[in-house]
């Protein structure tokens, strides 16, 4: 059914459909929407699932990897500062290969404090194990987290994913989404059934240490499953477009690559801002493209070579700064390229800090810089600020 | 003091062949708490003694299904499973139990255990107090005991060690007004034990605090942990008390010897009986125990 919904109500549809017995998340802006939604929905009677109500995020993860432990789907929400106080919870639910699914709407970090939107919360526990999908406008948010929840149950899966959206960007815009019906979501996602649980009919040890002698191995295997999981990502994409009909791209879209001489990279809603200012671009003959990167762990790595192979410049739109280096995800497709017969040069341009607006000023800022040669550089900086200061 | 019947069988929740030390109370406490749980039990486990004791992988002493998340959030995860248990409609054939050492507990998590406590969750938790970070090698926690020497609470030229008084947690966990809290002494046993079944027939959210002597912790001959624990209760500075939805509704009554008796065994305590200064400080550990005793009506 078509619905005009916020992208946090979307959010909770979703949710709603894929019937966890267990919610638990603390209150952050802006994920407030998304949780008082489910809140609402439960209340209602509308979903039948316990809602916890915990005291902080590392609660709300911890209730959640308990309650997947003993064999209930679960869920959560948070952003910022609540992922960061997640954060320790985060790699210990990926280790103990527990299947969840939460949203990381994306926020700033503090400090200075911030609510709004870039994504350098979720980037940041990038290495935790957990998979991250991006998503670009309600839509897609919507059915990523149908996917989301049958990539991470997957046998051969059995790893955590989180849906990032960006923060009042998306979770507080209102766009019209085909929402699924029960019936079709059901037929779509079978029911939690793990391969071991806390059942006192047969009983597990989960949580075991591991000396020197088994610890490498253990993080081998979790590297291994978290790159082949990949293939998994792609075949539930296929499996969605046939039972939904909604085809977004898998781990990466491309938009107008095909000739592009340059391509921008990105993740989130500002792919979307990216894909009209390329058409206009194109209008005025500029051979643009763009490569939306949908999944960010497990990294497409011969995805984005095949993609950016083709061109002779990429630009990377990164709304996060890794303090003290040059960028996350730029370093990551320098790398990926490295050694690649056909190398463009890339340019990576941190944009959209703190809510930061990315407009297509920005972007022709970015057009300018990156042929004129720079390298790493930071888009849309109030230059008067800075020399006042 | 009534003789108690030490009898008892081997139980399949928590198995021998685990790595404790030689007279670890904590080790006897859980072996207490499972043989009482039985096996329809879920466990969540605190990082610490008891886990690493207990479940180098791949070895296992847990005979139920048994969980260990983090350091801090053993109340959330025990919560979890709760709700799940719950969502599953098994919380009436099934009881979650929670285990922590008083550093998980008073300390880091805290806050973790407030909230289980204030929710309402259906959990016994069981908070193994040996008044110090045992596994890291016995550095002060907030349930370490005025005046005992740790390892960051040493005693020195200008110190006698710890400064302060234990947390007191039991009454804090009262405060929540929860259904029953209690606390025990492995050393106490029979008593342990009728806290435990009491806990275990009451629904939602209970706090156990068993007082487990350490001997590499404390510092005495490992045979001595249960003669150490009984001094503890009988000098009146681990007073056994119940409280039921807020209220003190029993406690055990003493007939108090001095504190020098539980303090002398002890290493941690030496430090106190080699000075003039010292000997002031044990004189305010015995107000400590006085105060206990009568805040709790211990002696008749």
């Amino acid at each position: 059914m078509r619905k005009m919904i916020e992208g946090s109500q979307a959010v909770a549809e979703a949710v709603g459909l894929c019937r966890p017995g267990v919610i638990s998340a603390y209150p952050i802006t802006p994920q407030t929407h998304i949780v008082e939604e489910l809140s609402q929905m439960v209340a209602d009677g509308e979903i039948h699932a316990e809602y916890v109500r915990v005291e902080s995020e590392h609660s709300a993860a911890s209730v959640c990897l308990g309650a997947v432990a003993a064999g209930t789907r679960a869920y959560s929400a948070t952003t910022s500062q609540g992922l960061m106080l997640m954060a320790e919870v985060l790699y210990n639910i990926a280790g103990m290969r527990l299947p969840l699914v939460i949203t990381g709407v994306n926020r700033s970090l503090s400090a200075p404090l911030s609510i709004w939107n870039d994504q350098q919360d979720t980037l940041a526990v990038r290495d935790s194990g957990w998979l991250q999908l991006y998503a670009e406008n309600s839509q897609e948010v919507l059915d990523m987290h149908i996917q989301a929840y049958k990539i991470s149950e997957d046998d051969r899966v059995l790893l955590p994913v989180m849906v990032c959206m960006d923060g009042f960007v998306l979770t507080h815009t209102y766009e019209t989404v085909d929402v699924p019906t029960q019936e079709e979501v059901d037929a779509f996602l079978p029911p939690y059934d793990p391969l071991y649980k806390l059942d006192p009919g047969d009983p597990y040890t989960l949580g075991a240490f591991a000396g020197p002698e088994l610890y490498q191995e253990m993080r081998f295997e979790l590297q291994r499953d978290a790159l082949a999981s990949k293939d998994v990502v792609k075949e539930i994409a296929k499996d969605f477009q046939a039972a939904f009909g909604r085809w977004m791209g898998d781990v990466v879209e491309e938009y107008r690559c095909d000739d592009a001489e340059t391509i921008y990279v990105a993740m989130g809603t500002v792919v979307g801002t990216l894909k009209d200012w390329v058409d206009m671009k194109r209008d005025n003959g500029d051979n643009l493209g763009v490569l939306k990167l949908r999944c960010f762990r497990p990294f497409p790595l011969e995805e984005l070579r095949e993609s950016l192979s083709k061109a002779k410049r990429v630009v990377v739109v990164e709304k996060a700064v890794n303090v003290g280096a040059y960028g996350i995800l730029p370093a990551e497709i320098r790398a990926a390229l490295y050694r690649q017969p056909n190398q463009p040069s890339v340019h990576a341009a941190v944009t959209g800090l703190g809510g930061r607006d990315i407009t297509f000023e920005t972007f022709d800022e970015m057009e300018e810089r990156s042929q004129a040669g720079e390298m790493d550089f930071f888009a849309g900086l109030r230059k008067e600020l800075l020399e006042a200061s | 003091m009534s003789k108690t019947d030490f009898t008892y069988e081997i139980t399949r929740g928590f198995l021998p062949g685990h790595r404790a030390c030689a007279g670890c109370g904590q080790a006897s406490a859980v072996r207490l708490v499972m043989e009482v749980a039985g096996s329809q039990v879920v466990a969540a486990n605190a990082t610490g003694c008891l886990e690493v004791f207990s479940t180098p992988h791949p070895e296992s002493a847990w005979g139920v299904p048994w969980v260990h998340s983090l350091f801090e959030n053993t109340p959330a995860v025990a919560a979890g499973i709760e709700a799940a248990l719950k969502h599953q409609g098994k919380l009436d054939d099934i009881r979650v139990l929670a285990f922590g050492g008083d550093g998980a507990t008073l300390d880091i998590g805290f806050g973790s255990l407030s909230g289980m406590l204030e929710r309402g969750h259906d959990v016994l938790y069981c908070c193994m107090d040996n008044e110090a970070y045992m596994n890291t090698g016995v550095q002060r926690s907030g349930s370490t005991p005025f005046a005992a020497a740790t390892t960051t609470s040493p005693a020195g030229r200008k110190s006698f060690g710890e400064d302060r008084p234990k947390k007191d947690l039991p009454a804090i966990a009262a405060a929540h007004g929860i259904p029953y809290v209690a606390t025990a002494s492995i050393s106490i046993f029979a008593d342990m034990r009728r806290k435990v079944k009491k806990a275990l027939g009451v629904r939602g959210p209970k706090y156990l605090q068993v007082h487990v002597p350490c001997p590499p912790g404390w510092g005495y001959d490992e045979k001595l942990s249960i003669e150490i624990g009984r001094l503890a209760v009988e000098c009146g500075l681990y007073p056994l008390v119940e409280w039921e939805n807020g209220e003190v509704t029993r406690v055990r009554k003493i007939e108090p010897i001095p504190v020098e008796e539980y303090l002398r065994p002890q290493r941690r305590f030496r430090h106190l009986f080699r000075s003039e200064e010292g000997k002031a400080q044990i004189a305010k550990i015995q107000e400590l125990a006085d105060a206990s005793i009568k805040k709790y009506g211990l002696v008749d």
